[in-house]
């Protein structure tokens, strides 16, 4: 079952870019991801409470000598981000299909390759093969970025390579390292699988600079605030439908590894790393709310204003409380089905605004496209977190959590709240009201670009209305997997001291 | 049973038989019957090289080439599992030897087919060529059987002198000529350093044979000085070989002025032969002064992963670019040595393996696009790549990737490997090391990558020497037909079979398992 929902979207794209044509391959990508999504869908569906545990296992020995599984598993943190990796691809591949594009069958391809290699680094429940997945996506999306990309593509696609594998093949030392020092250990046999590593906890030290490795490849890949000088280059230069999915979904295999593998396994590393981290993600937030406010570059300003929300997330999971890591997912799934469709209307404006994405060429778009803007102020206002959306429901559950362990962190993480209405409102005031720019032509939303939008449109409405269909359902897992660094953070309320 | 018994067999009548004939010793003919059809293949190919039909010089010598490295490999499988000393216990033919003949051969195969059109057969005739490719495999099957000093000196003679002349095979251009003068001159070199030190390793233990040394070494009678100066100088000798650095400097100029499809062969078999008798003879005749060496080996691994990525990083020409970089790869081969581990042997072996595939994949491309542009093997001839000729594309992509060590591909799981053996023989910092230099190595495969599917074709384009038209800009549909089909098939085929153990490497961890288990120095 899980493997159908990984290899589906590869398979149907190879299929279309061997059968080529103008129009098949980008027909079966989105097959293949619709059929993928439906899939996801069906899971949620036929979810039957949270009881923490696995669901839906596949267990294969992969590679014996190396004690590598093809494992697989599904429990309450990776439920919905395969629901929202699923459903991002396919908005994206509804956008893109409404484009021609060169060289279709190699771009269709890619995607598809890159949204297996996605959805499998959720699914994976062995940490080499995550690993292995971790890596693979990136190749797709340096293609995709450098031979779809603007002007400075190849640089800026070399850095956003070097970048991410600098991290991933850090993370690959400590995988191998993690497993091999397990193994020793326990006396057990090498196994690479989150259970096995779980059980077989190691010593202070060496959690710590494991978990050091790990932490650069996922806060690259986020970015936080430090490790973030690939995203302007590669923001700017990748193609918007790829830029809605790279900003939407990768980012959030980052804060998923933090909360599936680093905390669980590295527990006392997390407890001791934790104002650490929690550092990193204020100085996200702050970071990244201030270039949004000065940015004058559309997607740069929610490309920062990504930074800003990355760093709730961060600190969502370091508050170490369940609030904040319930919040963290929550978020993680919202930013994802914001941050997607904040993509596509920059692209919608550009097209409006004479091809320049400076919102300093904009204003005034709003005249005749009532309906477009009225989507992108729901958007808009998702993204600041107004009351009454889903992200409201998430950063409060963050800053509770947060302000339960850490309470000055949480104060200063509050002006990030007041910081994105500034920058978010700055933003929609420029593009679509103001005088209008030089080149802007206001055109109403087109249907088929509505076609891309109002799913994304109506996903943001449900998780305004009814978060608990999330929540609810992660609530077990994400408890416990944050309760062994949880109960390290704190030995003094409770007793469980030293593991 | 049965082959127990006959080896038990053998073993007997060996001694006896040197005791009763003072002559010579028994020679097990069916042991080493790879070499013979390798040495036997040699002579007959060389003969047919004089036939006056231009049939016969240029399509029967490399066929019966090719057949002669099919026979190699049939009998070597034959062979698989007879642990037998040859030859009064010069050889062993044992599953690593025979491991590393498999490789050795196709590694030969994939430059006879590279060079059935090549210029250098035709320039220093069809037959000394194929002679000497199959001589030097000889050699390099007797250096990783070598059970004694001696056999170690003739292997690595048999196997060094053919490439001194293959290098220099297309006599009209100068930069071959000085390509085998240059290996001439430091490979001799090299060989006076290793046989000084075997020297000092016979005057400090009293014995030649690997077995005997192993067991002076391990019962302390041996004088230090002695010993550690020979260990040293047989490292130096070896490490020229392998093109370890600091003894790597001839590397990129060999590499570069030889024919192309002679520097696929040698960056793939000169290494693996001289991984071979690393293995032999650090981690089985001197593993007892392990804690001696096993530092300093280590630091020159060190050093080679350091200098090999960072000279890879400025190259323009792909040859000089692959010559650093398998530098760099012999650093992260060493890892496997240095850990002096079962692990770590059958992770060295592995990854020889991957490396086979990888490089031969990346050369045979290499090689088309000399034919067929006028860049020769500038990175410019690959520009463009990704929209012309995908077929070509991908073998390149895919070796790229694979040699930076991407998932997916064998390279990954060969580092994981290596890896994996570092840190069970705690080394872990070594492992680390790799890790970094991956990481600079990025800087140079990226590059290819982007110059193929991120750069278009630069304009002129002209035919090349060997007056076949070239296509320009051609369609996806004109695909390969400019291309001569055996390199694209060579490319293709070593390019698959890089995905495919990438993702089922099971049926290869068995096979380099199992090799390395004939190495019981570490039982």
């Amino acid at each position: 079952m899980l493997s159908l929902v990984i290899w589906i979207p590869a398979a149907a794209a190879l299929i279309g870019a061997i059968a080529g044509g103008r129009r098949t391959p980008g027909a079966l990508a989105l097959v293949g991801s619709l059929a993928s999504l439906g899939l996801a869908i069906a899971l949620i569906a036929g979810w039957s409470g949270d009881s923490g545990q696995l669901t839906h296992v596949t267990d294969v020995v992969w590679i014996r000598s190396l004690g590598i599984h093809y494992k697989l598993g599904l429990d309450g943190l990776n439920l919905f981000l395969i629901a929202l990796t699923t459903f991002v691809f396919s908005g994206a591949l509804v956008a893109a299909n409404l484009r021609e594009w060169p060289r279709t069958e190699l771009f269709y391809l890619l995607l598809g390759i890159a949204q297996s290699a996605v959805l499998g680094a959720f699914l994976a429940q062995d940490l080499a093969l995550f690993v292995g997945f971790f890596d693979l996506m990136l190749i797709p999306f340096y293609l995709l970025t450098g031979i779809y990309g603007g002007p400075g593509r190849v640089v800026a696609t070399t850095k956003l390579v070097i970048y991410t594998l600098v991290g991933s093949l850090l993370m690959l030392a400590g995988a191998v390292a993690l497993a091999v020092l397990a193994s020793q250990h326990s006396g057990q046999p090498l196994n690479f699988t989150y259970s096995a590593l779980r059980a077989a906890p190691l010593g202070g030290g060496t959690q710590d600079w494991i978990f050091l490795l790990f932490a650069a490849a996922f806060l690259v890949k986020m970015p936080a605030f430090p490790l973030h000088g690939w995203m302007p280059d590669g923001y700017r230069e990748m193609p918007i439908e790829v830029l809605a999915i790279f900003s939407s979904v990768l980012s959030k295999v980052g804060a998923y590894g933090f909360l599936a593998i680093v905390l669980p396994i590295l527990p006392r590393a997390s407890a001791h790393f934790q104002t650490l981290l929690l550092l990193i993600g204020l100085a996200s937030i702050l970071y990244g709310s201030a270039m949004a406010f000065t940015q004058t570059n559309a997607r740069l300003i929610v490309g920062y204003s990504s930074v800003a929300q990355l760093g709730f997330i961060t600190m969502g999971i370091f508050a170490l409380a369940p609030q904040g890591a319930q919040g963290a997912v929550l978020q993680m799934v919202n930013h994802g089905i914001v941050v997607a469709p904040l993509f596509i209307i920059v692209g919608l404006l550009a097209a409006r605004a004479g091809g320049s994405e400076d919102i300093r060429d904009m204003g005034g778009i709003a005249m005749r496209a009532p309906i477009l803007a009225t989507l992108f102020l729901i958007v808009t206002f998702a993204t600041l977190a107004m009351p009454g959306s889903g992200n409201f429901i998430g950063e409060i559950l963050i800053l509770l959590g947060l302000f339960k362990t850490k309470m000055v962190f949480s104060i200063i993480a509050f002006t990030g709240v007041l910081m994105a209405s500034v920058y978010m409102l700055r933003a929609f005031i420029r593009t679509m009201h103001n005088r209008a720019g030089p080149e802007v032509v206001s055109r109403e939303l087109r249907w088929r670009d509505a076609l891309v939008l109002v799913p994304f449109i109506g996903a943001i409405m449900l998780f305004a209305i009814y978060p608990q269909i999330e929540l609810s359902r992660a609530q077990t897992s994400v408890t416990s997997s944050i309760a062994a660094a949880a109960a390290t953070a704190a030995p003094a309320s409770t007793p469980v001291a030293n593991r | 049973m049965k082959a127990v018994a006959r080896i038990a067999g053998h073993g007997r009548r060996t001694l006896l038989a040197a005791l009763v004939h003072p002559h010579g010793p028994h020679i097990n003919y069916a042991a080493i019957s790879p070499l013979e059809a390798l040495l036997g293949g040699s002579v007959i190919v060389l003969i047919v090289g004089l036939l006056r039909s231009r049939f016969a010089r240029e399509q029967l010598v490399p066929a019966l080439t090719l057949l002669t490295l099919a026979a190699t490999i049939a009998l070597t499988s034959w062979q698989w599992n007879d642990h037998v000393s040859a030859i009064s216990g010069a050889l062993a033919v044992d599953d690593l030897a025979l491991a590393l003949t498999i490789v050795f051969a196709a590694a030969g195969a994939a430059a006879v087919i590279l060079s059935w059109r090549a210029q250098a057969p035709r320039e220093s005739a069809h037959g000394e060529y194929h002679a000497l490719l199959l001589a030097s495999i000889a050699g390099m099957a007797i250096l990783v059987a070598a059970q004694n000093l001696v056999t170690l000196f003739i292997g690595i003679e048999l196997l060094s002198i053919p490439l001194y002349v293959l290098c220099a095979a297309e006599m009209h251009r100068a930069s071959s000529l000085e390509s085998g003068l240059k290996y001439l001159i430091i490979g001799s070199v090299g060989s006076a350093t290793l046989l000084y030190g075997l020297a000092l390793l016979y005057g400090a233990t009293g014995s030649t044979d690997f077995s005997a040394i192993a067991s002076s070494i391990a019962a302390g009678h041996s004088s230090d000085v002695l010993l550690l100066t020979g260990v040293a100088l047989v490292l130096v000798g070896l490490c020229f070989k392998a093109s370890v650095a600091p003894f790597h400097q001839w590397t990129p100029d060999v590499y570069e002025g030889a024919p192309t499809p002679i520097t696929a062969f040698m960056a793939v078999a000169t290494k693996a032969a001289a991984f071979g008798v690393l293995l032999r003879m650090f981690d089985v005749a001197l593993i007892a002064e392990n804690l001696d060496w096993g530092p300093a080996l280590a630091t020159l691994a060190t050093i080679t992963i350091i200098v090999g990525n960072v000279g890879a990083l400025g190259q323009s020409s792909l040859k000089r670019m692959l010559a650093y970089s398998s530098v760099a790869q012999a650093g992260y081969i060493m890892g496997g040595v240095v850990v002096s581990t079962r692990l770590g042997a059958s992770a060295t072996i592995f990854y020889l393996i991957v490396y086979l595939l990888m490089n031969i994949a990346a050369f045979a491309v290499i090689i088309a696009r000399e034919r067929e542009t006028s860049f020769g093997d500038d990175i410019d001839a690959v520009a463009g790549l990704g929209s012309q000729r995908p077929l070509l594309a991908w073998p390149l992509t895919i070796a790229m990737l694979s040699l930076a060590g991407i998932p997916a591909t064998a390279g990954f799981i060969g580092k994981v490997y290596l890896i994996e053996a570092l840190v069970n023989g705690n080394y872990t910092w070594l492992g680390i090391v790799i890790v970094v230099g991956s990481m600079i190595s990025l800087g140079y495969y990226l590059r290819v990558i982007a110059a193929i599917w991120m750069r278009e074709a630069p304009a002129a384009v002209r035919p090349t020497a060997n007056g076949r038209p070239v296509l320009a800009g051609g369609s996806s549909e004109a695909d390969v037909k400019g291309t001569d089909l055996e390199v694209a098939i060579v490319a293709l085929a070593f390019a698959a079979a890089t995905i495919f153990f990438g993702i089922v490497p099971q049926p290869l961890f068995d096979f380099a398992n199992h090799a390395a288990a004939s190495l019981t120095s570490f039982l």
